[in-house]
């Protein structure tokens, strides 16, 4: 997914980290990361332990890092809109106007990107201190609970035990309802397909006119 | 024995639950949580969280430590399976939001396909796109 911007920053002082948040480990990642063959690191974590740190909710969200180690823009959607909400469910087609505007948030997200590794902490992208404190998503009791009653049941299952580690994870999904990650991979262990099928269109749904991915704000 | 995950960690304790409490012996406790019990409460580095007043037989009976009842104390979510033979100790939210709001990245460490160890420490110096995905 970012091979091509790799490639043209990575001599700029700029790399991609990309995270797999993938319970079922290296074995189901490897195809898909062969397939896009990056040069850039890309990691395993079948604990979501990123999400966990970070506050990730879905994917792809990202988070801009300076060369200090300092968040300069927290966790956000990395350039994506919400049109596969138009698609159609049989044909899997997207309407023009929802693939086009998808196509332009990619472009200005990945101009961004360029922008940032041009111009350092001057780009109009980075945020400063204040406003990245203020957009960094807030975790609370429930949240942090979701996200341990998530490790139990990835380890449950794991252990083979999963009856009990499905029935953990979908407690966790009742305590942090707006994580797709959670529910998402929940869905996936419990049978691949199901992350994609008629109970996930069932939830996109049920949100109405709340987002799947809140929109970047960026100037 | 009983598991307990916290931090990057998997510890298998002796003990067992009884009537909503687990109870270590201080090596232990400290091992997994982090804490050490002094005179002052639970420290870690130069801080310390004390033990309510005329509250010290919820968390200390003789040398024993009761991790449960720290955990609720200092806000830590502890979640166990049906059996109470697997436990997961986990940060408080409050630690989480002071972290992410000193805008310092947290670290980590993942293996990549090889299974070669990655920290976000180790790319200091460059910028980091860091960007999740998933098969699912």
């Amino acid at each position: 997914m970012w091979q091509a911007l790799y490639r043209e920053l990575n001599g700029k002082g700029f790399t991609v980290i990309a995270i797999a948040l993938e319970s079922r480990g290296a074995t189901t990642a490897r195809p898909w990361i062969e397939g896009a063959n990056p040069t850039y690191p890309c990691l395993i974590d079948v604990d979501h332990s990123i999400a966990r740190a970070y506050n990730m909710i879905n994917v792809p969200q990202a988070v801009w890092i300076d060369e200090n180690g300092r968040i300069v823009r927290p966790t956000e959607s990395a350039g994506v809109t919400e049109g596969f909400r138009k698609m159609n469910p049989t044909t899997y087609e997207m309407p023009k106007k929802e693939l086009d505007e998808g196509a332009a948030a990619r472009r200005r997200y990945l101009d961004a990107i360029r922008d940032w590794v041009a111009n350092g902490a001057s780009s109009k992208f980075v945020l400063d201190a204040a406003e990245a404190k203020r957009r960094t998503p807030h975790f609370t009791d429930d949240i942090a609970r979701a996200h341990a009653m998530f490790r139990l049941g990835r380890y449950l299952i794991e252990r083979g035990r999963r009856d009990e580690g499905l029935r953990t994870l979908e407690a966790a999904t009742r305590l942090d309802p707006d994580s797709w990650s959670i529910w998402r991979q929940m869905a996936d262990l419990d049978t691949i397909g199901k992350s994609g099928g008629p109970e996930f269109w069932a939830r996109v749904r049920a949100l109405g006119p709340k987002h799947y991915y809140a929109p970047v704000d960026m100037p | 024995m009983t598991t307990i995950i916290s931090g990057h960690e998997v510890h298998d304790v002796e003990a067992r639950p009884e009537g909503g409490g687990l109870w270590l012996a201080p090596a232990q406790f400290e091992k997994v949580s982090g804490f050490t019990l002094k005179p002052d409460g639970f420290c870690r580095d130069a801080a310390c969280i004390p033990i309510p007043p005329r509250r010290s037989a919820e968390f200390q009976r003789g040398d024993s430590i009761n991790l449960a009842q720290f955990a609720a104390l200092t806000h830590r979510p502890w979640v166990g399976s049906d059996a109470g033979d697997v436990w997961v100790l986990e940060e408080p939210a409050d630690a989480r939001n002071d972290s992410l709001q000193s805008l310092e990245a947290p670290d980590f460490e993942l293996p990549d396909l090889d299974g070669k160890l990655h920290r976000l420490s180790d790319y200091r110096g460059r910028k980091v796109l860091l960007a999740s995905w998933a098969s699912w």
